[in-house]
Order: C-alpha cells, then sequence, then structure tokens
C-alpha cells in the first residue's frame, strides 16, 4: 500500500514538472518517458519469459506511420485506437507463426519484422502512393506530449505489477525458468506467450504512435531506426529486465548517455552503446538491482 | 532461363554464407546475429585490398579467409567462450546470452565500418564483361563468385563427411555431451567450428563484394537471409543448406525481375512462415 502511494505521488510529481521546465528540458522529459515506457512494454513479454524480442522498433515505427497515414482524415482518439489494433494484429500474426515453436524461431523473426515492416511500406509508397514521406500536422503541444507519454509509461508499469499478481504472471515466470516444467503443470503454453506479447507490443505501438507528432515529417528510414530496439533491450536489461522497476532504472540514465553520446560523438556513437551492451551481458547478466540485492546479501551476512 | 542463371549464382552465395553460419550455431551452438557485420566487413576488405593496394580480387581472397578464421577464433576465445562457461548446466542460457552479446557486436562492428566507410554503396567493377551461359549472358565476375562458393561450398561437404576433422565436427554438433567421452575436446572443436563459419563468412562476403553494391547497413539482411536458409535446410544440415540457398536465389531473383527488387526481403520472409507453419524442423529436416 506504501509502496503504491509512492509510486502515485511519483507519478503526480512527474506530471507537474513541464509547468515548470524549459523547452529542452522538456525534450529531454518526453525522451526519458519514451523510452522508460518502451522499456518496461519490452520487459512486460521479454524479461519475464527469457524470449528475447528484437522487434521494439518494427512497433514502434508502425505506430508512428499510423499517425502519418491518417492524422488528416481521423480524429486524434480514433487515430490511436487505429495504431493499437495494427499493433496488436501484427503482434497477434508473428506470436500464432512462431511462439508455437521454440525461442529460436521467434528471436530471428523479430529480428528482420523491422526491415520488413519497413521495405514493404516503402515499396507500397514509392510504386502505389507515389509519395515517400509524410507530414504530421496536430493540435498538440510538447506537454501534452509529455503528459501521454508519462501516462503510458505509468500504465506499462502498472500492468506489469498487476500482471505479475494472476495467474497469467505466474505463468509467465514459470515459462521463463522452464518450458518443460510450464506445459506439464497445465500452462497453455502458446496462448499465455501471445496475450503477455500483443499486450507488450501494443503498448510498444501506441508509444511510436504518441511520440510521432515530435517529428513533423516522417518518412520510414527515420520511424525505424534500428536504434530504438537496440536501446530499449539494453535499457531494460541494464535496470533488470525480470524486475518490475528494472527497465526505468536502466533507461533514464542510459537515455542521458544516449544524449549526451549522441551530441559529442555523432558517428562513433553507435561503437560506445555496443561495447556498453556487451559489457552489460558480460558484467551485469541480470541487471543493476540483482546485482545490488547480490551486495547488500554479501554485506548482511558478513556483518553477522 | 535468365532468371535460373542469375538466381542459381546469386544462391551460390547466400548458400556459402548460410553454412557458415550453420557451422556455428550447429557446433559452436552460437546464435551470432552479427554474422552479417563479419560477412560486410570482408566486402569492406575486398574492395579497400583492390582500390587502395590494388590487390587482384581474387588474391585478396586468399588473404581475406585465413584472416576471418582468425577473426572467428579471437571472437570464441575472448567473447563466446567466457558465456559458454557461464552456461554449463543452465540450458537456453547460452542461446539467450549469445543472442544479447552478439546483437551488441552488430552494433559495434556496424558502427565501426559507418566511421571508415560511411553510409553509401559501394561497388567495384572487376571482370564485368558478359559471358555467354546458356544463352544468357553472366558477367564474369558473377560466374568466378559463384565458382568461388561452388568449391569452398562442396569442398566443405567433403572436409565433414570424409575426413576425421570432419568426423569431430560432426560428433560435437551431434552430441556435444558425450563427445568428451571419446576423447574430443569440446572447447578446442567448438572454437574450431565457429572460426571455420566465420571464414566461410568471410569468404562469402569478399565473393558478394565482386559483384554486387553493398552499404554498411545491409549485415541485418544478410544475416537474416542466411538464418532463413539455414533454417529451410535443417540445423546443422549442410547439403540441405546448399539446397535451400539455392532455392531462396531463385526466388528472390524471380520475384526482383516479375514483380519489383523491393519486395525481395519480403519474398524471404513469406518462405520463411510458410516454412515454420509447413514444416519448422527444415526443408530436409528429420522429425525429432
Amino acid at each position: 500500500m506504501i509502496r503504491l502511494a509512492i509510486a502515485l505521488l511519483g507519478l503526480v510529481a512527474l506530471a507537474v514538472v513541464p509547468l515548470f521546465a524549459s523547452e529542452y528540458e522538456l525534450g529531454l522529459l518526453i525522451g526519458m518517458a519514451t523510452y522508460v515506457a518502451l522499456a518496461s512494454a519490452w520487459a512486460l513479454f521479454s524479461g519475464q519469459t527469457n524470449y528475447i524480442s528484437l522487434a521494439t522498433v518494427a512497433f514502434y515505427g508502425t505506430g508512428a506511420y499510423t499517425v502519418a497515414v491518417l492524422n488528416e482524415s481521423l480524429p486524434y482518439p480514433a487515430v490511436l485506437l487505429c495504431a493499437a489494433l495494427i499493433g496488436a494484429g501484427m503482434a497477434l500474426l508473428v506470436g500464432l507463426s512462431t511462439l508455437r515453436l521454440s525461442g529460436i524461431y521467434f528471436v530471428i523473426f523479430t529480428f528482420g519484422l523491422a526491415e520488413l515492416v519497413r521495405q514493404l511500406i516503402t515499396w507500397y509508397e514509392v510504386s502505389i502512393t507515389g509519395t515517400l514521406g509524410r507530414y504530421i500536422f496536430l493540435d498538440l503541444t510538447a506537454r501534452d506530449i509529455y503528459w501521454q507519454m508519462l501516462a503510458l509509461a505509468a500504465v506499462a508499469i502498472g500492468l506489469t505489477a498487476w500482471i505479475n499478481r494472476t495467474r497469467l504472471g505466474l505463468a509467465l515466470r514459470a515459462i521463463g525458468d522452464d518450458e518443460v516444467v510450464a506445459a506439464h503443470s497445465g500452462i497453455h503454453l502458446a496462448r499465455t506467450k501471445l496475450i503477455a506479447f500483443t499486450l507488450s507490443a501494443t503498448l510498444i505501438t501506441l508509444v511510436g504512435a504518441v511520440a510521432s507528432p515530435r517529428w513533423v515529417y516522417v518518412e520510414p528510414l527515420i520511424v525505424f531506426n534500428p536504434t530504438v530496439s537496440f536501446l530499449t533491450v539494453i535499457m531494460a536489461l541494464l535496470g533488470g529486465a525480470n524486475r518490475l522497476w528494472g527497465p526505468l532504472v536502466g533507461a533514464i540514465p542510459l537515455f542521458l548517455l544516449f544524449e549526451w553520446l549522441s551530441v559529442n560523438f555523432p558517428d562513433t556513437y553507435p561503437i560506445f552503446l555496443g561495447l556498453l551492451f556487451i559489457a552489460v551481458v558480460f558484467v551485469l547478466p541480470n541487471g543493476v538491482l540483482a546485482g545490488l540485492d547480490d551486495l547488500r546479501a554479501r554485506f548482511g551476512r558478513r556483518g553477522k | 532461363m535468365t532468371t535460373l542463371v542469375l538466381g542459381l549464382v546469386l544462391g551460390g552465395t547466400y548458400a556459402l554464407l548460410a553454412l557458415g553460419l550453420t557451422l556455428q550455431y550447429g557446433i559452436a551452438r552460437i546464435m551470432n546475429l552479427a554474422y552479417g557485420e563479419v560477412t560486410l566487413l570482408a566486402a569492406f576488405g575486398l574492395v579497400f585490398l583492390f582500390q587502395t593496394a590494388g590487390l587482384p580480387p581474387l588474391v585478396a581472397i586468399i588473404l581475406i579467409a585465413p584472416a576471418g578464421y582468425l577473426t572467428g577464433w579471437l571472437l570464441y576465445t575472448f567473447m563466446m567462450r567466457p558465456l559458454v562457461q557461464r552456461a554449463t548446466g543452465k540450458p537456453g542460457k547460452l542461446e539467450v546470452d549469445s543472442i544479447l552479446a552478439t546483437f551488441g557486436l552488430l552494433f559495434v562492428l556496424q558502427g565501426i565500418m559507418l566511421v571508415l566507410f560511411g553510409a553509401n554503396f559501394t561497388s567495384i567493377s572487376y571482370l564485368d564483361q558478359g559471358v555467354n551461359v546458356l544463352g544468357v549472358s553472366v558477367a564474369l565476375n558473377r560466374l568466378i563468385a559463384f565458382a568461388i562458393c561452388l568449391v569452398a561450398g562442396l569442398g566443405l561437404i567433403v572436409l565433414l563427411n570424409w575426413s576425421r576433422w570432419g568426423l569431430i565436427l560432426r560428433a560435437v554438433a551431434l552430441t556435444p555431451g558425450s563427445a568428451p567421452l571419446v576423447g574430443i575436446d569440446v572447447n578446442k572443436v567448438s572454437r574450431q567450428g565457429f572460426a571455420l563459419g566465420t571464414a566461410l563468412a568471410a569468404v562469402g562476403g569478399a565473393s558478394i563484394a565482386m559483384y554486387q553494391t553493398f552499404s554498411a547497413n545491409d549485415g541485418v539482411i544478410f544475416t537474416m537471409k542466411a538464418l532463413i536458409i539455414v533454417i529451410m535446410g535443417g540445423v546443422g544440415n549442410v547439403a540441405g543448406a546448399l539446397a535451400a540457398g539455392f532455392a531462396l536465389g531463385l526466388v528472390e531473383t524471380f520475384v526482383a525481375t516479375t514483380f519489383d527488387p523491393g519486395l525481395t526481403l519480403a519474398a524471404t520472409f513469406a518462405i520463411f512462415l510458410a516454412v515454420l507453419i509447413w514444416r519448422p524442423q527444415g526443408l530436409f529436416g528429420r522429425r525429432s
């Protein structure tokens, strides 16, 4: 109960911050909220089950592109609803064809998915509609976007917390531990994975849709940037992908680091990020939070 | 007819790439997502040797293949081996760890290539006069690339099936748990398998550079195609990978000529989907 109160207080505080923030700081806040939402939504499925999804940007870009296509013909809430439906549909398609099989097929499929969607949209725009690149004109201020993104991040974390307490969460953890055991204890493997993956992918699609008005001009090369998939995975891993607050703990420092690197080393930053990623896999395979717990346990024992 | 010949030539390169990947995954149990980046590195290496050192590509390949072996050897020793050790006794752990580690490696290699060579499309013109093959005019460089792939691929099949080293490699691929019982050093063999796979990736990349334009951003596509061929052929199945490679080359050339070159990756994915739904153990694999 106290934890919930603290979380809600934090959320209120974060919601008030933009009233005092400068334009630049507001941009940073939006970026942080975006990546907290992405990493948390990613961990909702991949963190629990160990099914690594490398397709974050496929859904994120689809969300952004849906807004770009529909923003002039439908009211904004309807556009978001369409984006969510398209994201869910894509996730169902991917999930139905791969999640019945061993995890490696899922990883491979998601690995190429962003490139596939990008090429399909490019092909469609070039050869059928004849235009590549679209404009988004929506009457939304940066603050509106921030509040929406904050709400999405809160939903992602809240949903994870809620699922963790339900039978679905228990089933997901069982699958992450040992799929054979999970199947023998009566868990419907494919259905459980499919539900969690679809929820996670729908949230990611919505993040892309909400973030898109910031770009104004959208084309496939911009919105399907593989760095997004990459950052999402490393953020969730750094904090601890199977912890509720892990993605948040990883996302905030890494987003600031990424901002700093991409401004100061515009050409070489992918190398640094890649090395950092490898370092995280080697040194902190279970994330910072688990590492802290280990340290605490060790010092606690020494104290006694 | 044109589609058939060009498709077979393209398929030869794909088959070679897939062979390397199936060695790495089948023997060393490393799912290498940075495979396409290694391929591209070799392709850029060939262009560099050709343009600055004036080395003819055929000579350059002789240098690039051992360099690939060495690179794979070093990668396995310093990057994969600790992961393998950490994962002993935990099924599935190595797979997740190797996917994540090579995903990071992908960005490192891609970043290095973008800094060194830029994001532009690169190609060289080398022996591009046409040669008549069965009534179709094919550039000589394509034919040479095809011959290289054929020699390397068939050489590998002979090596795996009829030499003692090949027997050991196959033993580790089949049952890594029992191989030590007959005196096989699994760590050493895994390293060799990984290095051999990297060398094949390098040869494949070098032969791509001889006839195709490519850019530093193409790695994911090469990895994806190689992975799909491996799955189509059945993991660890060398003959299956060869056949599936040719099949993919044919389909891709067909789609590019009759529909649109922008749809080739979609065609690849469509095949992948069909295989997953119809025969997930591979077209030539046995049901387990």
